[in-house]
């Protein structure tokens, strides 16, 4: 089924004139641009009875975002059944959480998610808060809420950055990556790591922001949404880009749903899904920003909606700067919070509250809790079961690109072996989260 | 000309404004509505109504649990349309029965409701599929018989997931398991190295191939020396 739709294109790129300067030259003949009605290829008919073709690709394929496994039957060039494999970065992150106090679970939240392992934090520690029916301070939600923007929109600069090379275009990588690294300068400032940032603790943050580096924030804030325009300049309307996107791994909002996707998969099917907005954490009620929803459900509508999420982000942020109070991080718990250092080889009950909570640990009441949040994947949920002790006796993620990935078979079959790969990267799949 | 989707907006159904919430009571509060719909439409299938960290749990019974997460996706006034997660639980103290847990959505009410099913120890290890009402539970469920050995009949494709097929040392998340495994590490890198998941096809697979001279050079080879392909 073809989908059609119609968009502006630009049938020029940047070219030089024959003196030598920059001018637009057009990239098909006779043609310069304006209102093209684009039709997806519809499944092709079979022209003559001939054998399937087996074709894998993966666990070790640049396309696959990391150790992915496909196993195609092609029809020709026509994918006719997909058959994924996952599970080659299992590392069973789950089975150690269950051997771990809460605190020290956080550094394993780093590494499944790794494209966002602040939001990860983050997102491990609210859930661990209301595990242990803690509420934090008004100034360490402030932060928080920046560091899970900063590294929704970290995330997103990736997807597009390597799915532009996956797709054929190399300068937005560079552009993008650029800017990721302006963002993993600033998490170096606040938390010393760039990657691996196990940036909380339950009941605050393993540090405050240092002096001056709401300036350095202030200033991506400033300068990032030109990039933003440039990446768009390029793709957006540019003939290639959108041929090579429009009507692929198209998923109704009816499908969408029913398959449990979430993220920008879901609201690029038209569902204006978003756990910031139905199920709201972090206060963010009370940020003023627009949920951007696609019309088509196509790998087009994925990287309009993920453009779009990023300037939102950045709204976002910079409200957050604005209001962000002073104030205590942590919470005044001292059988949650390890007490300041000087203090803790200074006074007799700060040791002691120093050895009960890094020895024992602090322990939750029983009970259990799901606590989701809008990871730049989708729908991230934490989900814990407490006996009383320090430590969980489960601790369960809900990893949305294992469950957007779980709909692969259903959006590639029909398409080209080539679209595969547009439509595989159109998922934003990250294995670490996916294998855990 | 252009079949744009009509966008779908939750909350429809409410006009209560979301907010965080705040200073959620470690047990007790509200009884999540939906639990009383369940008990008023299933007379006797919810065992139990508990509500920890302000999120309502009912634990019905096993044989009637894909009814009732039929009956909340199907109805009008509950539209549990989205399917979270599907996963177990095993408690430490071994005496207490496995939960099998399905976290379910209703986006046009903006409600959240988890669903147990308790087995009691020593019963088998079998619950129904939602698969034929959420596909979204596909993988999911596949990923908890994987991990904790929990069937799910009515699926039409249950496989191990993250585990590769032939692994044979049991399910990894039941507290039964060593957490650094059942064998030595020598022989656990043994087994891995002999299962080889990478270059691995199952037969379904291989169907797609019909002739063995079609193979690629490398399996023929490991094929004709006697190595078994999955199940």
């Amino acid at each position: 089924m073809g989908t059609k739709r119609t968009l502006e294109v630009e049938l020029s790129t940047t070219g030089l004139s024959p003196d030598g300067k920059p001018q637009r030259v057009p990239l098909v003949v006779g043609g310069d641009g304006g209102a093209v009605a684009l039709e997806a290829p519809p499944a092709m008919e079979p022209e003559f009875e001939g054998e399937h073709m087996l074709i894998n690709i993966g666990p070790q394929h640049p396309a696959t975002h990391g150790v992915l496994r496909l196993v195609l039957e092609l029809d020709g060039e026509t994918v006719v059944r997909c058959i994924p494999h996952v599970g080659y970065l299992h590392c069973g992150f789950e089975k150690i959480g269950e051997y771990r106090q809460y605190n020290q679970i956080v550094p394993w939240t780093d590494r499944e998610d790794y494209l966002n392992s602040i939001g990860n934090n983050c997102a491990f520690a609210l859930g661990a808060e209301r595990i242990f029916g803690i509420e934090i301070t008004e100034r360490c939600k402030v932060l928080r809420v920046i560091a899970m923007e900063l590294s929704r929109i970290a995330s997103h600069l990736v997807w597009l950055g390597t799915t532009c090379i996956d797709i054929g275009a190399f300068t937005p990588f560079l552009w993008s990556f650029q800017e990721r690294e302006n963002i993993y300068n600033l998490l170096e400032g606040w938390v010393g790591a760039r990657l691996t940032t196990s940036a909380t603790r339950v009941g605050g943050m393993a540090a405050d922001i240092p002096d001056k580096w709401l300036e350095g924030l202030q200033g991506f804030i400033r300068t990032f949404p030109k990039t933003i325009d440039e990446c768009e300049r390029m793709l957006t309307k540019n003939a290639i880009w959108v041929g090579r996107t429009v009507g692929l791994g198209v998923m109704s909002p009816v499908e969408a749903v029913n398959y449990g996707l979430s993220g920008p998969m879901v609201r690029a099917s038209g569902v204006a899904y978003d756990v910031r907005k139905d199920f709201p954490y972090l206060d963010y009620e009370t940020y003023d920003f627009d949920v951007p929803v696609g019309s088509a459900g196509d790998v087009y509508d994925r990287f309009l909606v993920r453009v779009e999420e990023m300037r939102q982000s950045i709204r976002i942020l910079d409200q957050a700067v604005k209001r962000l109070p002073d104030g205590p991080v942590n919470v005044d718990d001292v059988r949650i919070i390890l007490p300041p250092k000087s203090k803790a080889t200074s006074e007799m009950e700060s040791m002691i509250h120093h050895f009960k909570n890094v020895m024992e640990g602090p322990r939750p009441p029983a009970g259990e809790c799901y606590v989701a949040v809008e990871s730049p994947k989708g729908e991230k949920g934490y989900y814990m079961v407490s006996d009383g002790t320090s430590k969980p006796s489960r601790w369960r993620i809900r990893p949305p690109s294992f469950v957007n990935l779980s709909a692969i078979p259903k959006m590639v079959e029909g398409h080209l072996l080539s679209d595969v790969i547009a439509i595989n990267a159109s998922i934003d799949i990250v294995m670490g989260e996916i294998d855990r | 000309m252009s079949p744009s989707f009509t966008i779908v907006h939750p909350g429809t159904g409410s006009n209560a404004t979301p907010v965080t919430p705040k200073n959620v009571p470690v047990s007790g509060g509200p009884v999540s509505p939906t639990a009383e719909a369940v008990g008023a439409q299933f007379p006797g299938v919810i065992s139990r109504t508990v509500v920890s960290r302000g999120e309502t749990t009912i634990i019905v019974d096993g044989a009637r649990v894909h009814d009732v997460i039929l009956w909340l996706h199907d109805d009008a006034q509950q539209s549990y349309d989205y399917l979270s997660d599907v996963t177990a639980v095993e408690h430490r103290d071994l005496s207490l029965p496995l939960e099998v847990v399905w976290h379910l959505r209703s986006l046009r009410y903006r409600r959240f409701i988890r669903v147990k099913v308790l087995i009691a120890k020593g019963a088998p290890l079998e619950v129904p599929s939602v698969m034929d009402i959420y596909k979204g539970a596909d993988w999911l469920e596949r990923e908890c018989y994987d991990m904790f050995g929990v069937k799910f009949a009515g699926h039409p494709d249950l496989r191990r997931i993250l585990m590769w097929e032939q692994y044979k040392e049991g399910f990894p998340l039941r507290k039964d398991f060593p957490l650094r495994g059942r064998f030595s590490r020598s022989e656990q890198l043994k087994n891995a190295l002999a299962a080889n998941p990478e270059a691995r096809y199952s037969m379904e697979e291989l169907s797609i191939a019909d002739a063995f001279e079609e193979l690629p050079l490398d399996m023929r080879r490991r094929l004709s020396e006697g190595e078994k392909v999955g199940e």
